[in-house]
């Protein structure tokens, strides 16, 4: 297992944001994480790679323990991650912000190292001819792809990847796809929130729902898409619903 | 891409060795102590961009470390019977040291709670010092004139005390250049944009954020105790004036902070608006709010400095303001 997470538990003054989530991920899986809004998706993230601790549980990564440990260290040891709210290094260039995934990531490039590395990484997102600009110059399209342009660029072990599809029009949606199989086809294993059904739907070998901090299901994806309880949770959310029947 | 061949570092680098050349060559007096205040004021401007410009906090107390680590090489020179090189030294390594007792203190603050807490710091340490009677207390510390002899007598040990200052601001040059072209300088770019982001991403904030204050701290200590050697003595008012660091500031922003150039640009400027303001008779007494003044407007209107400006408006002359 590349990653375990043990009955995680997280509060935050009277909202209990996670209740015992508890689930695994094999190496060079794609898993998608799916859930209404609010129901504690990206708080599993933050959980997941040290932004927050949890309140109890345990967070597993390649069988070293990494719970409670600042997110600076869970990145060194293989774990990159793509924002949901983006967030560039503004006043640096777009080549410069890859270079940070490249030179703080797994393999702690030198800089000269990174800049060939972020090259790379700038080419599998296409984002190649932007990276003299300066990163708060991007469009939210391109911001995206920077972010995950950095994480890449960390070469991790696991990649959380928050709603990257989000936002992005239906051609670019397919190239981000494309890209994320890519990105799986290196060896990555790949954990995706997404609220764009038919995309992760196609794209997970397994899918886990959440709801109000509880895991309600996982499995297969057409396993997924037909537990009554899921569509119980999406009835809030008609068009949510109706995309997930239609699958 | 070989880091020696920045036009952009040369640029900066020679500015200040042909400077003092100059001075060596003329030998005057007068033109001497003035080339002393501004290389004084480029070295503490260039340390303060390490920790301003490159990390992104904005520090009030940088003349702490002026003061401190000069008290202490100060301290070293007339009491210890140190030689002033050795003395200023140990001024830098005592500065870097309350460097990082302070920081384990206050680089947890962000923003503006790290900035008015730094200008708590300066306080506390000009109280300390008053009262700190192996340092003279409020009445300071005076050289003991044999203290000269080692160097052949004042008028040499000052022209001897010009060259270590030169040469510590050129070493100033070097390790700011350095550190912005390193790894460890592209994390702290990363920590000023967003440090959560940083950490993130893998940057051990609290540790870099940590050296790049103990760097910026150091150089202030070596050329406080040059400078009270110089003068012949010390005391609290004149080693934690906060005007100072205030200005010190400014002069950062006004050339354009997280530049190599900027600090020294800034410099030039600040001392030549000093110069002309000093003689009129208005702003004589009003020092404190024309730095106010001017931060106002740079911070406002030309946040990136005089540097920073023409580089956006220059984009071929980018490579030179570095
Ligand atoms: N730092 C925090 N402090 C307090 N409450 C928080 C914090 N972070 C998240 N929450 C709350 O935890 C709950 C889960 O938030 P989270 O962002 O994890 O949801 P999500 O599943 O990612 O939703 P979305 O699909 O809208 O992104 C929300 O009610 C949110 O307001
Ligand atoms: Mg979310």
């Amino acid at each position: 297992m590349i990653l375990q997470v043990k009955e995680v538990s997280i509060r935050f003054g009277g909202l209990q944001a996670l209740s015992d989530v508890s689930f695994e991920l094999s190496p060079g899986e794609i898993m998608g994480l799916i859930g209404p809004n609010g129901a504690g998706k990206t708080t599993l993230f933050n959980v997941i790679n040290g932004v927050y601790p949890p309140t109890s549980g345990e967070v597993v990564f390649r069988d070293e323990k990494i719970t409670g440990l600042p997110s600076y260290e869970v990145a060194r040891r293989g774990l990159a991650r793509a924002h949901q709210v983006v967030r560039p290094l503004n006043d640096l260039t777009v080549r410069e912000n890859v270079m940070v995934g490249a030179c703080f990531g797994r393999e702690r490039h030198s800089r000269g190292a990174a800049a060939a590395v972020a090259e790379q990484a700038l080419a599998q997102v296409g984002l190649r001819d932007r990276a003299e600009q300066m990163a708060g110059n991007l469009n939210v399209a391109q911001k995206k792809r920077l972010e995950l342009a950095r994480a890449l660029a960390a070469h991790p072990y696991l990649l959380l990847l928050d709603e990257v599809l989000a936002g992005l029009n239906p051609s670019e949606i397919t190239e981000m796809v494309e890209t994320g199989r890519r990105i799986r086809d290196e060896g990555i294993t790949i954990l995706m929130i997404e609220h764009v059904m038919q995309a992760v739907m196609s794209v997970s070998d397994r899918i886990i729902v959440l709801d109000y901090g509880q895991l309600i299901a996982g499995g297969k994806p057409e396993e997924v898409a037909s537990n009554p309880q899921v569509i119980e949770a999406y009835l809030g959310d008609p068009e949510m619903t109706a995309k997930l029947m239609a699958e | 891409m070989n880091a020696w061949r920045q036009p952009g570092f040369w640029f900066s680098f020679l500015l200040i060795f042909l400077g003092g050349l100059v001075v060596l060559v003329l030998r005057q007096d007068t033109l001497r102590e003035n080339a002393f205040t501004i290389l004084m004021f480029i070295g503490l401007a260039s340390s303060l961009n390490i920790l301003m410009g490159y990390t992104g906090y904005v520090n009030f107390g940088h003349i702490v470390f002026f003061g401190l680590g000069g008290y202490f090489g100060f301290f070293l020179v007339s009491e210890m019977g140190w030689p002033v090189y050795l003395a200023a030294l140990g001024g830098g390594v005592l500065s870097a040291i309350i460097a990082l007792i302070i920081g384990a203190a206050v680089l947890r603050l962000r923003g503006a709670y790290f900035a008015l807490a730094t200008i708590g710091v300066n306080e506390a340490a000009r109280a300390f010092v008053s009262n700190f009677e192996p340092f003279g207390g409020s009445t300071g510390l005076f050289v003991n004139f044999s203290a000269y002899d080692r160097y052949g007598g004042a008028a040499h040990a000052l022209w001897f005390t010009f060259i270590l200052l030169w040469l510590v601001v050129l070493a100033v040059v070097v390790v700011s250049y350095l550190v912005k072209r390193s790894r460890f300088g592209l994390g702290l770019s990363a920590i000023r944009e967003d440090e959560d982001t940083a950490m993130v991403m893998g940057v051990n904030a609290p540790r870099d954020k940590t050296k790049a204050f103990l760097i910026s701290a150091f150089f202030p200590g070596l050329i406080g105790t040059l400078y009270f050697f110089k003068n012949g003595n010390v005391e609290p008012d004149d080693a934690f004036r906060f005007q100072m660091s205030l200005e010190i500031l400014v002069m950062v922003m006004l050339g354009g902070k997280g530049l190599l150039l900027g600090p020294i640009i800034g410099t030039f400027a600040y001392e030549r608006l000093r110069g002309y303001l000093i003689i009129s008779p208005i702003f004589k007494n009003l020092h404190l709010a024309l730095s106010g003044g001017i931060l106002l407007l740079i911070v406002l209107f030309v946040p990136g400095g005089a540097v920073g400006w023409l580089r956006d408006r220059l984009p071929k002359l980018r490579r030179w303001l570095e």
